[in-house]
């Protein structure tokens, strides 16, 4: 293969699948999609349709998204102390520091 | 599958259109066997979708050949309650499904075919969904209510059906030396099944248009083995069986037999 394809080398060590894509959900109109899960598939299209028979089926959805895991950039949990040391005292940081005016949706 | 997992029918049946001039001909008979063969192709196909459960590629397949199983067993319920009503003799959907034998069953000789290997199955597939989509987008215009009623919803089934079976036809002939050469196997096993879509006239009570299906047919079989890289095999000697006429090959008794068996051993059975 001269070009990578999107998800080639999605596939994790000792899985003998198909690359492997993570699929969103939106289930309504304006709400953020959601990570509901992956699917091995050969390619995007195939993604899509397989993320449609696992996670679409029985539920009335809007919009399907799938995103070649590999795509992903992640970080590893050497990360974590400087990336999420919280501050817990800094309370004002929290967006529950504020009020939400009434009438917001979709916060 | 029994009898009690089959799901009723919501929508009020309503009596076939009285045949008009040019369907003066038409007996009850005729339309009670050309729902019954619409019915039959999907409810054998379904049934050999369904022999995949445990044995797909992968789960994901598993699931997606599950899903087109139930969608084409549900169509060929809602087929069989416009049949029975149309015979008018009170046998019910179920009793229709379970209770008939080989000699009676309908359907096409192509859709009760052995699954063979994952490429005989697609390839099955994609034959059936590229004569079967055009189909019934003309019977979303039929007179009869009720099946434009059932196309309307058949209709968006099995756009997303040969979507699935074309995708996957464009892999396996497109993929490694090895699966083009199954599908293409499959494809000359096959092919030779593909004149009984078009040897059934469309009923003039059910339908308006026929003509332009077969065109159609191979317009896009042609498109999609031209893009798979796969060869469209000569015309072959039509099998001397006809499914439509009740004459199967040894394949569709076995089929009954595990398909029926629980109805046939305790009738009514239900839980």
């Amino acid at each position: 293969m001269s070009e990578r394809k999107p998800g080639a080398e999605s596939t994790p060590p000792g899985d003998s699948q198909l690359p492997l894509f993570e699929v969103f959900v939106q289930e309504k109109s304006g709400a953020a999609h959601q990570h509901v899960g992956s699917v091995h598939a050969a390619d995007a299209e195939q993604a899509l349709q397989n993320a449609r028979d696992v996670y679409a089926r029985r539920g009335a959805l809007l919009s399907l998204w799938v995103v070649a895991s590999d795509a992903i950039v992640a970080t590893t949990p050497e990360d974590s102390p400087c990336f999420f040391d919280p501050a817990p005292h800094k309370i004002y940081r929290h967006p529950q520091f504020y009020h939400t005016p009434q009438g917001v949706k979709n916060l | 599958m029994s009898a009690g997992l089959l799901e009723t029918v919501a929508s009020q049946p309503a009596p076939a259109p009285a045949p008009e001039a040019s369907g003066a001909l038409e007996t009850q008979r005729a339309r009670f066997e050309w729902l019954l063969g619409l019915a039959d192709d999907r409810l054998i196909l379904g049934h050999r979708l369904s022999e995949w459960c445990g044995h797909a590629p992968i789960l994901e397949e598993e699931l997606a050949l599950a899903n087109i199983a139930l969608d084409l067993i549900g169509q060929a319920q809602m087929l069989f309650e416009l049949a029975a009503e149309t015979e008018g003799a009170g046998r019910s959907a179920d009793a229709l499904a379970f209770l008939r034998d080989s000699r009676d069953f309908r359907n096409m000789l192509l859709v009760e075919q052995p699954n063979g290997d994952f490429a005989f199955t697609i390839v099955r597939q994609f034959l059936f969904d590229a004569w079967d989509l055009p189909q019934l987008e003309a019977l979303c215009a039929s007179r009869y209510k009720d099946l434009a009623g059932f196309a309307a919803k058949a209709c968006k089934e099995a756009r997303y059906h040969l979507r699935h079976s074309h995708g996957w036809l464009l892999r396996l002939g497109g993929g490694t030396q090895e699966s083009n050469r199954r599908t293409q196997a499959a494809l000359d096993e096959l092919w030779r099944f593909t004149p009984e879509l078009f040897l059934t006239p469309v009923l003039p009570s059910m339908s308006s248009t026929s003509d332009a299906s077969e065109a159609h047919f191979q317009e896009t079989v042609r498109a999609a083995l031209s893009e798979a890289d796969l060869t469209l095999p000569d015309a072959a000697p039509f099998p001397a069986l006809r499914g439509r006429a009740g004459l199967h090959s040894e394949h569709l008794g076995h089929l009954l037999a595990e398909m029926q068996v629980l109805q046939r051993s305790y009738p009514g059975a239900k839980w």
